[in-house]
């Protein structure tokens, strides 16, 4: 019994050491059966567990395990979705505000109170236009709003995909930046596996080849300048909570790639170190 | 246990939680129910099983059963039965809920998660205990009674199916009727049917079948 495979009538202890969980794990994933049997019987008869208790045990463990990598995989998936999103939100943002001034500026040869930006193109869309120009234009500013909105979509469905795949990151960063971060690392898997001083600089590599070339002073932080914690912070103090901001997301994109919880304490730890990096610049009183 | 009610499985008591008695099971709390004294509530609104055993069908839910649970989403329902029952299957396809599940699973050592599509029994036999006292299924997609027929497998003899019908899941211009009458139609196929009740007030559109192998 000991030595089946696990196909046909075989159990998904078949050939696991009753230790072994990455085994059993693996088995509870591919195996297959076409009908059910005693399974708890089976597995005492094989000698696998000691007696039902033990074998609902061992069954637990490796039901927990199987599912939890399976999870972890599908979910690691998903990263790979939140780096097209992000990519795209860019270029939609980009085309959106590039063909908005195309808007204005014709819109203001032909109208009297001229506006800016998206705003504009939603005011003129709504218009009947009366003249082939006007309605050129008109058109022009719909498709201004449909790509504006298409970017709206884009960002929601981040922030709704970066909280799931990246819970800590996310409530730490923010979902746009969250996004960034993993989009720039190529993955959350290999943020994880960042250490925490390239993580500093992710989104600086321009700043940071010049320093590595001489001619520049070390960049002290990238993207993660974005986040209040690092803007909001006195110019003198900044390095240091970058420091401090990019220590906890690093713990934070770990935490999210292994494990996958969310854990309050790590951005609890985070809020009272760059409380107390702030202080010293209101309690030194310089500047 | 002074809160012994003929009426309900062991293990399933009504207690009142602050607003008049209520079901409830014993078992760690999962998405913030009222607890107190070690019970904690199962909200009918929340959990066609719940709203099943509030109509007053009998479920062979029991302490011990075994069971297999298809459909247990991030494991509101399955936490209650994993408290009453003994060694219980909880598939489900969706990762994303599957991890929820996890998470109830971590408190509840006889509740055994399988991430795996419902359709393919084929895919957890081998993991899956024959025999089973009860399979619950609330799945709400296509062919929900044709995945009942496939689970069969895996029931005694005298084991009882629990099944929640969605009208919508099957058809959204369709009557309810006629959507009702064509899944149990298709049940007939493994199953007699031994009860059926509406699930108004606490879901629309849905209808609660026990039925066991023929
Ligand atoms: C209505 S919800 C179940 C709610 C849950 N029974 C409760 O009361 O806590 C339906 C669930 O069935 C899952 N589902 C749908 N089709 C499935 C399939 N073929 N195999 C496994 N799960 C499926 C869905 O992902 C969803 O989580």
């Amino acid at each position: 019994m000991t030595e089946q495979t696990p196909a046909g009538d075989a159990g998904w202890f078949a050939g696991v050491e009753r230790d072994d969980t990455d085994a059993a794990a693996a088995a509870i994933r591919e195996g297959r059966a076409d009908a059910p049997a005693d399974w708890p019987e089976r597995a005492l008869d094989a000698g696998f567990a000691a007696d039902a208790d033990d074998y609902y045990d061992a069954l637990h463990e490796a039901t927990v395990a199987a599912t939890r990598r399976a999870v972890r995989e599908a979910e690691s998936a998903d990263d790979r979705q939140l780096v097209h999103a992000i990519r795209a939100m860019d270029d939609l943002a980009s085309t959106t505000n590039e063909l908005a001034e195309r808007v204005a500026e014709w819109g203001g040869t032909l109208d009297d109170e001229p506006g800016t930006g998206v705003a504009y193109a939603r005011d003129l869309a709504a218009r009947d236009p009366e003249t082939a120009a006007e309605e050129r234009v008109v058109s022009l500013a719909a498709r201004v709003v449909a790509l504006a909105d298409e970017r709206d979509a884009e960002r929601e469905f981040l922030e709704r995909t970066v909280s799931t795949v990246a819970p800590n990151l996310a409530s730490m960063a923010g979902p746009v930046l969250a996004a960034r971060l993993i989009e720039l690392a190529g993955g959350l898997e290999s943020l994880a596996k960042m250490p925490s001083g390239t993580v500093q600089v992710l989104g600086a590599e321009d700043a940071l080849f010049a320093h590595l070339r001489g001619n520049a002073p070390s960049p002290k932080h990238g993207v993660i300048y974005t986040h209040e914690y690092v803007r909001g912070t006195h110019p003198d103090e900044r390095g240091s909570a970058a420091r401090a901001l990019a220590g906890k997301l690093t713990i934070g994109a770990r935490i999210d790639h292994y494990a996958g919880d969310y854990r309050p304490e790590v951005e609890a730890e985070l809020d009272e170190r760059i409380e107390t990096i702030r202080a010293r610049r209101d309690d030194g009183g310089a500047k | 246990m002074s809160d012994d009610d003929p009426d309900l499985p062991a293990g399933v008591a009504r207690r009142d939680f602050g607003d008049g008695p209520a079901l409830a099971t014993r078992g760690e709390s999962v998405y913030g129910e009222p607890t107190g004294d070690g019970w904690r509530r199962w909200d009918p609104h929340r959990s066609k099983l719940g709203a099943t055993i509030e109509k007053g069908l009998d479920t062979g839910l029991s302490a011990d059963a075994s069971v297999l649970y298809l459909g247990a989403a991030n494991g509101t329902t399955v936490s209650h039965v994993a408290d009453v029952a003994g060694p219980t299957y909880a598939v489900e396809f969706a990762p994303r809920s599957a991890r929820d599940l996890l998470g109830v699973c971590d408190t509840r050592s006889n509740l055994f998660p399988l991430l795996k599509d419902a359709r393919k029994p084929e895919t957890y036999a081998h993991v899956v205990e024959a025999d089973l006292d009860v399979l619950v299924q609330d799945v709400a997609t296509r062919g929900q009674a044709r995945v009942a027929v496939e689970n069969a497998r895996f029931l005694a003899d005298d084991g009882r199916l629990v099944l929640a019908v969605k009208a919508r899941s099957e058809d959204v211009t369709a009557a309810p009727e006629a959507v009702f009458d064509e899944a149990l139609a298709d049940l007939r196929e493994a199953y007699d049917v031994l009860a059926r009740t509406p699930l108004e007030p606490y879901h629309d559109d849905h209808l609660a079948v026990v039925a066991t192998p023929r």
